[in-house]
């Protein structure tokens, strides 16, 4: 049996307000968190078959030709090496996220500087890695130079926002700021790397593959290998880490599949450090204005946000920068412009919180130079800012906590009121400054289903193709389901990441929990229903808890009404029109201390707060985890993360976790996080939204405004490493 | 990878004769060797594990101390003598990578550890260093890290490492042994500048392994090492300084001072001893220090950074040795 709801209209009843186990938002430990840390949970790489084969993806050093030979000859004659597969349906890109169709296609096209263009297989991997490195590829190289330098193409402009007019506004400001920034672009790597193990049995495809979307990735593999989706099975229980880069198939998965059915064996394909960060997902560095235009007291009468990104030629997708600028602060005269550049880059897609991750910082440092001119407090010049209805389309806000955010992140922080000057505290060599910023995050929901079964035993079955990308899915739809079912934890039992159970909505844009978490709430709204049923009382007399039915005066064990005989429901759960009619989003607020050297300009952040409201909080430790994880970013971002590219034939540089900079431990310093409750009935039945981002939209920027808070340097360019900081500190 | 012969070296002359060998390298703690090889920048025939040789002690030698070559960088900055005697040693050891790396790296390793340009490491790349004559890379390409000292315009990278930079201004000196013959050489003179010859490293010929590095008598003084980086640790240096600063009536008795991140070798200029002892410290001398050092830097592009970098760094150490404020 199949509940299944669309979602146009909030949902106020609030129902697992009502439940009684008492389960939900509590911060219970993840179920798979003891085989996780002991190396015994089992990732892709790690399933083993019989006589399985090792491939290693071919890549070529060009920037832009075609394949015109491969000398597979050669290659065949090298120890161990049994085909190289350089089939016309070998994929040379990552898919975008929600594709659901087969990305590039042939590989043989290359169009970046190390692309894959063919698998070499053999009996063992460092056969395959000798016999891939001595291939040898003939490419014809397009005459032409390919563009590489995302400032020196014209760009394709995207459909603007506009509201008034804004140049105007500019020049009637009493307040005006008008600054623009850049943002290097970013790495997806994920600590386990991409690797997928494929089986083919002369109908069907087995693979077990790292992915975050498994069905939207079915749909991609099939489409790539030309199968039919019901041949393809994806098994992706684990997922070491995604940042997006999981979001679509990439060519791992496409290569070992293609071989297992040429080859009739299994065969395993694990790209290399350097191959993930050369050919999956990056994030586009940007380049982005803002204009604001405010009256005397600090209120926006105009604002403007353009920016430029890049993508390779044929990609639909442009890093949205723009997408909460459309609603986090008002002005009635707007500007909102988004233009891609195409250059020979590998593919531009969704990384970590896509858009808001490198758009809500700069407009958060330019809200920090227009409260500097107007004289005000930084958080009181966002609360004067915070709009009462969206200021471009004309529909209210679902829910939102951004003004409790700031003020009770200010106060738990220690926020100093006031208007502020820099280079206010010197401790020895280091100057001590503090700056805030607004977290933004678009709200999106996906159609799930899930299947929960309750067992004759009384203890219940979850089951999605929904991954767990290491956020905390096993445990919070545990959770939901435990919640309305009233059972512990211990009884309930959660299966992801398996296409043979129903399709939920795969890991990404923070949406997984509110979506699937709906799914299984739905199915478990029917199996209260025919608990009830059975009792022969209405439905919302029955409560459930520890594993009784209780009604009126009345209880009765959950395996005495089920008395022998399993019943399973499937939620279904599809977004309608309660996200359109409101305008839905997380939000939040960050503040940072750092501390900056004078002599070398290097930036320490020394404490960070971040308080957070985005809806029903569905496991307090899950939900915090995603907040550090988010905010950890947020140093990153601010301090160190940059992909660098050569300006002479466009490779990737910097290719591995040594010398591509994310924040390390000691980077990292007490993070304290708040998280706000909040129902949001027209975000998802749960009453939730997404958290997995939120933690991550905004926070580069108050770590920004604290470096020109502590010296003085106003650094518009991220990430904000030492000769950056040093080039603009005063002199004096 | 390519297939290659793995030997074990059990005694040192063994170890000598193997490496002579052709198109053979030694093997240490294997963090950086066994890298390159993996990215094929480095395809020895054959690896000679000289890793149970008896060189690992770290023992007095006279009034100073030997360092054996395969002590790892975890031994050496704990061992109490280096922490009392040679404090600049343990902390710049201390700079450097991270604890499971330091538990593997050993002093020889560390004194051969090749650069880190990222024209270097990848072997589709153009790289004088890796195959001479292929041009440089780096040049016009993507140059935060290298050197503006010394350079040539063949090469232009940086020796990256850390511990070798106290060791200099330590002036310790690294013992040789080849086939049938031993010799030292002080550290300040074992690595060398690219010149024509980057492919060149170091002064070591084949078939020579380090046996250890000895260090003088104690001198006392104030022992500063300061890292400039873009993240607090796990990250090679923009620039760093090794300084062994002792004063005497307000003015210099002992300057010795050691470059990294700036040059192919850890960099140390005489002059700048010469022009600080037996002058009273002070804002405007520290820039005389610093117009001596860079007198002759050139960036190129994307690291004229480390020109200012490098002043600024001086300054603050010699301030912090000193008490001047600046
Ligand atoms: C991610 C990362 C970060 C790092 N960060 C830093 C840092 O911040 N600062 C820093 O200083 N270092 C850093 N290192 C480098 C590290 O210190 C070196 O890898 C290590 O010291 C090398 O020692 P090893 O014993 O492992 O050498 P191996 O890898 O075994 O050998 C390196 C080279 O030395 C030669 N060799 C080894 N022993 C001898 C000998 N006795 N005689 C002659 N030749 C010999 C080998 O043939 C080889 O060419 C980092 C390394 C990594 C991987
Ligand atoms: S700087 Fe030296 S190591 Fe780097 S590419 Fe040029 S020659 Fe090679």
């Amino acid at each position: 049996m199949s509940v299944h709801r669309k979602q146009d209209a909030p949902d106020e009843r609030n129902v697992l307000d009502t439940t009684k186990q008492g389960v939900l938002g509590e911060p219970l430990e993840r179920p798979e968190g003891l085989l996780k840390v002991t190396g015994t949970a089992t990732y892709a790489a790690e399933f083993d078959a019989e006589n399985c084969l090792e491939g290693v993806l071919v890549t070529v050093p060009v920037v832009r030709g075609k394949v015109t030979s491969i000398d597979r000859e050669s290659a065949l004659q090298m120890p161990g090496v049994v085909a190289v597969i350089a089939d016309e349906r070998l994929t040379g890109r990552a898919a975008q996220g929600m594709a659901g169709e087969a990305p590039f296609q042939p590989a043989q096209q290359v169009c970046y500087w190390g692309q894959p263009v063919a698998l070499v297989v053999a009996e063992s991997f460092e056969e395959a890695r000798d016999a891939a490195k001595h291939l040898a590829v003939e490419i014809d190289e397009d005459g032409d130079e390919a563009p590489l330098d995302p400032d020196a193409v014209e760009a394709e402009q995207r459909k603007p926002t506009k509201n008034g007019d804004l140049a105007h506004a500019m020049t009637q400001a009493v307040h005006s700021v008008d600054a623009t920034f850049t943002t290097d672009g970013h790495a997806s790597a994920a600590m386990e790397p991409h690797a997928a193990m494929a089986q083919w049995d002369g109908q069907s495809l087995t693979v077990h593959a790292s992915l975050q979307m498994l069905k939207f990735n079915r749909a991609e593999l099939a489409d790539s290998l030309n199968l039919k989706e019901e041949q393809v099975r994806l098994i992706s229980p684990y997922v070491g880490g995604g940042f997006g880069s999981k979001l679509g198939i990439s060519e791992e998965a496409v290569g070992a599949s293609l071989a297992a059915m040429e080859l009739g064996k299994p065969v395993r394909v694990v790209m290399s450090r350097q191959q993930v960060f050369q050919t999956v997902m990056r994030r586009s560095e940007t380049t982005q204005r803002v204009r604001l235009a405010a009256d005397g007291e600090g209120r926006l009468t105009g604002f403007g946000h353009e920016a430029r990104v890049s993508n390779l030629p044929g990609e639909e997708f442009a890093e949205p920068v723009l997408q909460s600028s459309q609603f986090l602060y008002g002005g009635d005269n707007r500007l909102l412009q988004l233009e891609v550049a195409r250059i020979h880059r590998m593919t531009a897609g969704s990384v970590r919180a896509p858009g808001e991750a490198v758009g809500v910082q700069t407009v958060e440092q330019a809200m920090d130079m227009l409260a500097e001119k107007a004289g005000l407090d930084p958080v009181e010049l966002r609360l004067r800012n915070i709009p009462d209805k969206h200021p471009a389309k004309d529909k209210p806000y679902s829910s939102r906590k951004l003004a409790e955010c700031l003020r009770e992140g200010a106060s738990a922080f220690g926020w100093k009121e006031g208007p502020r000057k820099p280079r206010h505290t010197r401790e020895g060599e280091w100057w001590i400054g503090s700056g805030v910023a607004s977290a933004a995050r678009i709200h999106a929901v996906v159609e799930a289903k899930a299947r929960v079964t309750l067992r004759p035993d009384g203890t219940a079955l979850v089951e999605t193709d929904m991954t767990d990308i290491g956020t905390g899915t096993y445990a919070i739809l545990g959770q939901v389901a435990g919640e309305m079912l009233g059972l512990s934890l211990d009884d309930v039992e959660v299966r992801l990441g398996d296409t043979d159970m129903p399709p939920g909505s795969g890991s990404g844009g923070s949406f997984g929990a509110s979506s699937c978490g709906s799914a299984v709430f739905l199915a478990c709204e029917g199996l209260r229903d025919t608990l009830a049923e059975k009792l022969g009382i209405e439905a919302s007399d029955l409560s459930l808890k520890d594993g009784f039915a209780l009604w009126e005066d009345e209880k009765k064990a959950i395996t005495e009404v089920l008395d022998g005989k399993a019943i399973e429901e499937i939620g279904h759960f599809e977004p309608g029109k309660s996200t359109e009619d409101y305008a839905v989003a997380s939000f939040g607020a960050f503040f940072a201390e750092v501390a900056v050297n004078h002599w070398t300009g290097e930036t320490r952040v020394r404490r960070m707060t971040g308080a957070f409201g985005f809806g029903r909080v569905l496991n307090a430790r899950t939900a915090r985890s995603q907040c550090l994880g988010g905010m950890t970013w947020c140093i990153g971002n601010a301090l160190t993360e940059s992909l660098l590219f050569d300006p002479t034939d466009g490779h990737l540089a910097n290719c591995d976790l040594a010398e591509y900079h994310v924040p390390v431990h000691r980077d990292v310093p007490d993070l304290e996080v708040l998280l706000l409750e909040e129902r949001d009935a027209a975000a998802s039945p749960i009453q939730a939204k997404g958290v997995g981002e939120l933690g991550l939209c905004g926070g580069a920027g108050a770590i920004a405004n604290a470096i020109y808070d502590a010296c003085g340097a106003r650094v518009f360019a991220y990430p904000m490493t030492p000769d950056r900081v040093l080039a603009a500190m005063p002199e004096a | 990878m390519r297939p290659f012969d793995y030997q074990r070296a059990e005694r040192l002359e063994h170890a000598a004769q193997l490496a002579a060998g052709e198109d053979t390298m030694a093997l240490a703690g294997g963090t950086n060797l066994i890298d390159l090889m993996k990215l094929q920048v480095e395809t020895p025939q054959t690896l000679v594990d000289i890793g149970r040789l008896s060189l690992g002690e770290i023992a007095d030698d006279g009034e100073g101390l030997r360092i054996g070559a395969l002590a790892s960088n975890t031994a050496t900055a704990a061992h109490p003598r280096v922490r009392s005697d040679y404090p600049v040693l343990a902390r710049a050891i201390l700079a450097g990578a991270t604890q499971q790396l330091r538990n593997k790296a050993t002093t020889g390793g560390n004194l051969c550890q090749r650069t880190r340009c990222y024209y270097f490491t990848n072997i589709d790349q153009p790289c004088n260093k890796r195959e001479p004559g292929s041009g440089c890379g780096a040049i016009d390409g993507i140059a935060k890290l290298h050197a503006v000292l010394g350079t040539s315009p063949h090469c232009i990278a940086t020796y990256p490492g850390d511990m070798a930079v106290a060791l200099s201004a330590l002036d310790a000196t690294v013992e040789i042994a080849g086939d049938g013959h031993e010799r030292s050489v002080p550290v300040r003179e074992f690595h060398l500048l690219p010149g024509d010859t980057p492919e060149r490293d170091n002064v070591l010929e084949p078939g020579e392994i380090i046996t250890s590095v000895t260090l003088p008598a104690p001198v006392g003084g104030t022992h500063i090492y300061r890292k400039v980086r873009e993240r607090s640790s796990y990250a090679f240096a923009l620039c760093s300084v090794a300084a062994v600063i002792d004063m005497a009536d307000n003015r210099f008795t002992r300057a010795d001072l050691a470059f990294g991140g700036l040059a192919h070798k850890p960099w140390h200029d005489p002059r700048i001893a010469d022009l600080l002892i037996g002058s009273e410290p002070s804002a405007a001398l520290f820039d005389k220090a610093a117009d001596l050092l860079l007198e002759d830097a050139q960036g190129y592009g994307e690291n004229d950074f480390k020109i200012p970098l490098a002043r600024r760094t001086l300054t603050a150490v010699l301030c912090e040795a000193t008490g001047v404020e600046a």
